[in-house]
């Protein structure tokens, strides 16, 4: 199951309504050990497309030595779907790298309402999971 | 020339759990074929057909290989080779 504030299911919505038609994608991170998203991180699609997504390299490495520093993990990576549905691609799934995070899909096919899904991906098995949204 | 490898956790079944591990080698090929002689099956995760696997970012300091010749990036002693799972998809 996903825990996560309100205000961070609507800064990963607004970020894909901003960047629709581009997908979007970003982190969320928090304390290691925790499982708790708290610190919400953009990233930019280096691929800037409708269709693929990528953290540019150089920038990844930044937030992810940052993190480091700061004792904490990519708790949510998200992404947007803007014509399909907020499932995992096959795509999505060959690049799954990190284990402990949640894999969160945004779609953003439907001008007004948006879907919101999240996923755990291990060793190319995609397991749905419940979303659960605390009021801050 | 000793460097010290950073290794993300999705590898770290192959180094028994450590996040950094130490190797020897001139270029990043020499240093991976170290790694995969002492934490057998790494090399498999991080090389294909003679390159650098797309799902992987490797750094030699803070500086992308792919900009300064992949696996014939060269590393000097003290460095530090930063593996990081590539984030991508579609």
């Amino acid at each position: 199951m996903l825990v996560i504030r309100r205000d961070l299911v609507d800064a990963m919505v607004a970020h894909a309504r901003r960047d629709h038609p581009d997908e979007a994608c970003g982190v969320i991170a928090g304390p290691y050990g925790s499982d708790r998203p708290e610190r919400f991180i953009e990233m930019e699609n280096a691929e800037r497309s409708p269709t693929f997504y990528r953290f540019d390299a150089a920038e990844q490495l930044k937030v992810w030595r940052e993190m480091d520093a700061n004792d904490e993990v990519p708790v949510v990576i998200y992404h947007s779907h803007t014509a399909t549905e907020a499932y995992p691609s096959r795509t999505d799934i060959s690049f799954a790298g990190e284990p402990d995070a949640h894999y969160v899909l945004v779609s953003t096919r439907d001008p007004i309402e948006h879907e919101l899904r999240s996923y755990r991906i291990v060793d190319g098995v995609v397991t749905e999971e419940p979303v659960k949204i605390i009021e801050s | 020339m000793a460097v010290t490898v950073s290794i993300p956790t999705i590898l770290r079944t192959h180094t028994g759990g450590e996040k950094s591990v130490s190797a020897n080698g001139a270029t990043l090929a020499e240093v991976i074929d170290d790694l995969e002689n002492n934490h057998g099956g790494l090399k498999a995760r991080l090389v294909k057909e003679g390159a650098l696997h797309r799902f992987v970012n490797v750094y030699v300091n803070d500086e992308d290989v792919r900009f300064s010749g992949g696996l014939d990036a060269r590393v000097k002693d003290g460095d530090n080779v930063t593996i990081l799972p590539a984030v991508a998809g579609g």
